[in-house]
Order: structure tokens, then sequence, then C-alpha cells
């Protein structure tokens, strides 16, 4: 089982985004959950989302304490939360963020498992013209899980966004690209 | 031809309720529930069903509009929570009492206060002496099959009682998880037409519906209420037979996990049991004669089967997801006690009052309770009632 906790502030969409994990999880013939922690719901307050992707059925119905991945939606969070606690050693970090790598490599300098930097940020205003960290972190998450390859993610989001955005079509290259710069660009600090 | 699909617990209940297509649903949206009209309400401006759906200010006028529905001879439905739910209190009482099969979304959440909108299961427990059949889910799947049992349990001319059908609140009506959903016309064909014996609306014979009821006749509407919620359990279970030999999904009255053998076991209701499950296998493979029993229906209480359910069992932790306030444990905790009395005696039994409030409940509080257990079965003292998970 690969357990992955998101860590981002409400309004950024971390839900979302383990709502969108789960399904192309589930579109491999994975079984899988999505679900967030639902505390006080304010714009900006820290927000926790869940995945569970297995090969069989998941019955553990608890939020996560000891992920394979945790990703970071917004870094600034890391001043505040410990949102390692309880990480894998073999495990992985993701981080959206806009410092540099060595920077980065500071902020996490406790942590044994690796650490990879993607300015999300900044692919999704150049390829979709608006902050949207999610569908660039969606990729990176999916190849640091190995859910699935390069050819058949593409090809699977290519679908679901050519579905989602049936009503404004020209919006659809914007992600792809998005998706493609993100899969080769994060970096293993 | 059934179809596999990922579904939180209140998109998978929301598309029974599609499926179902109701004549009436009324409903009052409070989290966590809120989700299952608005699906309702999507379905209806999409075409997809016929429903008359009444926006309502409250959940008093929510439950008042199915109980109008339902005299009047239609299948009426609404989704409640919590706060929402107490609010209906006294027409759940009226619905049951009048016999009116009207069924109920409820997703569980907390009473407050403190407030708090996450879940346990104090809101369908303080409804638990209002005559209503009251069935829990586990997770999606569960809550979509029981919804799609539910009208031909409460329906059925033996029983004819109102039913909830019960899940947790975020950790299963928030939660996308794999489900299998099956086609519109197995669904439409297993739920049939409801046809009432008698009906408000019927020309040919005058009826009334709720009047006052001298002394005289008060204790044999009652007597009838009982001997209904007594055919419920025969009808649960053929119902539920019915429906596992044409899904291969196994319903009972409730679900025996790994109690072959076992010496210490839990019994607990609705999403906690799968976390519970997990412990159980760990626990085996250690040696632990660890088992775990699901209640799914708890009105009608199942005490005759119950008692029978712990053959070998040296200790049992009964796990309360609300506290009744009694000072010596919750709701749970006082039945299934009451059931093994007499019947099943010598096995040690502690109610742990766990999980309010949305505290989560991990596989390792299973550990800890059936340590607990280990230390029970071999003699240690132990209190009848504790709290489990609390910072104290």
């Amino acid at each position: 089982m690969i357990e992955i906790r998101w860590h981002g502030r409400g309004g950024q969409g971390a839900k979302t985004a383990a709502l969108l994990l789960a399904d192309v999880a589930f579109s491999t013939g994975m079984y899988v959950q999505g679900f967030p922690e639902y505390g006080p719901e304010r714009m900006g307050a820290p927000i926790t989302a869940y995945n569970r992707l297995d090969d069989k059925p998941i019955r553990v119905h608890s939020n996560i304490y000891f992920p394979d991945i945790v990703v970071l939606v917004d870094e600034s969070l890391a001043e505040s939360v410990d949102v390692t606690a309880g990480l894998k050693s073999n495990g992985s970090v993701i981080v959206n963020t806009t410092q540099r790598p060595e920077k980065v490599r500071e902020m996490f300098a406790d942590c044994e498992s690796a650490v990879y930097a993607i300015d999300a940020r900044d692919i999704s205003l150049r390829c979709i013209g608006r902050n949207l960290p999610n569908t660039p972190l969606l990729a990176v998450v999916v190849r640091t899980a190995g859910i699935m390859e390069e050819k058949a993610f593409l090809d699977n989001m290519e679908e679901s966004f050519a579905h989602k955005f049936s009503a404004k079509p020209e919006v659809v290259a914007g992600n792809m690209n998005a998706i493609r710069e993100a899969w080769r660009g994060a970096i293993l600090l | 031809m059934s179809k596999r699909d990922r579904l939180s617990g209140n998109e998978a209940v929301a598309a029974a309720i599609r499926q179902i297509n109701p004549d009436v649903v009324a409903a009052f949206p409070i989290t966590p529930s809120t989700e299952i009209p608005q699906y309702i309400s999507s379905f209806k401006a999409d075409g997809l069903i016929d429903t008359e759906f009444i926006t309502v200010e409250s959940e008093h006028s929510a439950m008042s509009a199915c109980i109008g529905a339902s005299a009047a001879g239609v299948r009426a439905m609404t989704a409640t929570s919590s706060a929402g739910m107490a609010l209906m209190y006294e027409l759940l009482y009226v619905a049951a009492s009048d016999r009116l099969p009207i069924v109920m979304a409820a997703v569980n959440r907390a009473l407050s206060g403190p407030i708090n909108i996450n879940a346990d299961h104090s809101d369908s427990m303080g409804a638990r002496d209002s005559g209503w059949i009251q069935i829990y889910s586990e997770n999606a799947q569960e809550a979509y099959d029981n919804m799609l049992m539910a009208h031909r349990i409460a329906e059925h001319p033996d029983v004819m009682l109102p039913v909830m059908i019960c899940q947790d609140g975020f950790i299963t009506s928030h939660a996308v998880q794999n489900i299998v959903t099956e086609d519109d016309a197995f669904a439409k064909a297993f739920i049939g037409e409801y046809r009432p014996e008698k009906y408000l609306l019927n020309p040919q014979e005058s009826l009334g519906v709720g009047p006052y009821s001298v002394s005289v006749y008060y204790m044999e509407i009652k007597r009838q209420q009982f001997e209904a919620m007594n055919s419920a359990r025969r009808v649960i279970a053929d119902v539920s037979a019915e429906f596992t030999a044409r899904t291969g999904r196994a319903y009972a009255m409730f679900e025996s996990y790994r109690m072959e053998g076992a010496e210490l076991a839990v019994l607990l209701m609705s999403s906690s049991a799968g976390t519970g499950k997990v412990a159980v296998d760990a626990l085996r493979e250690r040696g632990v004669k660890a088992g775990l029993v699901k209640l799914r229906v708890f009105r009608p209480f199942p005490a005759a089967e119950l008692a029978g359910a712990f053959p070998g069992v040296k200790a049992l932790g009964i796990m309360d997801k609300s506290d009744g306030f009694s000072g010596c444990g919750g709701p749970l905790g006082a039945e299934v006690r009451a059931a093994l009395y007499g019947k099943a005696d010598g096995i040690r039994t502690i109610d742990y009052i766990y999980g309010l409030g949305g505290r989560d409940v991990r596989v390792e509080d299973f550990y800890e309770i059936f340590d607990e257990l280990a230390r029970m079965a071999g003699g240690a003292e132990a209190p009848d009632c504790r709290y489990h998970g609390v910072r104290e």
C-alpha cells in the first residue's frame, strides 16, 4: 500500500489534488482512498488530505501517520506544521517551492527521506496562466509513487482534461504542457 | 451489469437514491449530509429523476413533509445529520407510530456541545427508541447496498416502519473509495413498485392518519409497533439474503469476522470496523486469538443471535461511538450485555467510549484494546467502562 499525505492551506486545492490522484490510480485498476481531514474551514488555514493506494481492497479508515510520500502544496507550512512527522525513511517529500535547491535542502536538513523540489507555481503560471499548483504536483506524485508510466499518464490526463474542459478545449494544451514539464521538472535534492 | 466505480459515501447514497427515484424528497442542508440533497436537486434539474423535491425551512418541516407524503401513499425520503436529526426527533416518533415507510439517509455526526461537525453516533443513538429501523454501514459500498435494500424492508406489509441508513460523517461520507454499483434495471427490479395497502389519497377507502388516541387504544398501537419491529428481523434477513444471492455481497444482522476460535473480541459499528479488521488480521498473524463482530442492524436489536456469537470468547470489548451518560457506558454496551446476560455468562466485558466528535481511530487503538482484553482474559482487574483515545 502507498500512503500519501498532502499539506496545504484552505483554498489551495489539496483536497482536490487528493481526489484527482485517487481518480488517476483508480483508472489503473487500483483500490483507492482519497479524503480530507476537516478542521475549521477557513481560507488559508492549514489543511491535510490523504490518499491510500493499493492493489487489494483498503479497509482501514484512519488518518495517515506513517506516509510513504508527503506533498507540501505550500512550503510556508513547514514553519508551523511538522509536515514530515512519521514519514518513512525510504519515503519522499515533494515540495512546491520557489526557493533555491540548497535552501530547500536546508529546510529538510533532518529529513532522511528523498526531497523533491518543484516550482509548480511557475509552471502553472507559464503553462496555464494561473497559479494552479495541483496539476503539476499531481504529475510529480504519480511519477514518484510509480503509479503510471509517463505515456500512460499523459494519455490518461489528456482524456480527463478533454472531458473536464469540454466547454473550453483551448485550455487542454496548457494543462498538458504543465504536467509534461512537471513530470521531468522535479529536482531530487 | 454491475460497474466498478469510485465514489464518496454521499455520492454512493445519492447514486442509490437516483435509482430509487423516490416520489418525494424533503430535506434541509446540514453538514456532512448536505451533498445528498444537492445531488438529488441536480438529478432533478437534469431530468434523471421525477421526484418532487421540497426545500423546507427546517428538519422538523422536512420530516413533517415526508410524513404527509408517505401518508398520502408515495415513497418519501430525506437526509440529515446531528442537530438536524435532533430537530426531527418529535416527528421520528410520529413517522414510526403512523407506520410510514419513510427512508432516511443518515450521515452520523456528533451533537453539540461543543459544536463539532465530525462523526460519532450520538445523533442516531438519540433516536434509538423512536421506532425506526437502524442499519449502519462500514463504507460507501455498504451505504449504497443498504440504501437499495431499505425500501424493501420498510414497505413490507408485515413491517411498515421507517428506516434510517447510517454512515459515518466525513470518514465515509467524504472519502472517495472503490465501489461496485448495480445497473438501473437491476436496482429498479430489486426495489420494486410501492403499492401501499392503505393510503390517505385513496378515494375508495377513507382513512385517518395520526389522530389522537385515548388510553383505551394507545397501548394497542404500541403493541402493533412492537410486532412490526419483530417482523422486521425476518424481513431484513430475507431481503439481505436475496441481495447477497444476486450481488455476491454478504449482508446479515451482523458480521462475524475471524471469530472462529476467537478468545478476545470487539463489537462495534460502521467505519471503525474496517480499521478493526486490519488489526485483527495483524494480531492473528502474531498468534493472538482475536476476532470482531460488526453490528449492522441496531434496530431491531439482534439480541438472541448475539448471545450465540461469542462461543469461546473470554473477554469482549464493546465499542460505543456515543456516550449515553448513564455513568456506566454507552447504549451498545448496555444492550449487548443485556443480550449476553443469562445466555452467555462468563464472558468478561468492557465498554469503550471511543471516536467521539471525529477523534481518529487508528489500527494502534485496537492493539491497545486487545492488549487490555488479553489482560482481562488472564484475570486482571478492569473497569466496566472507560473512555479510549482520550487525553487525561
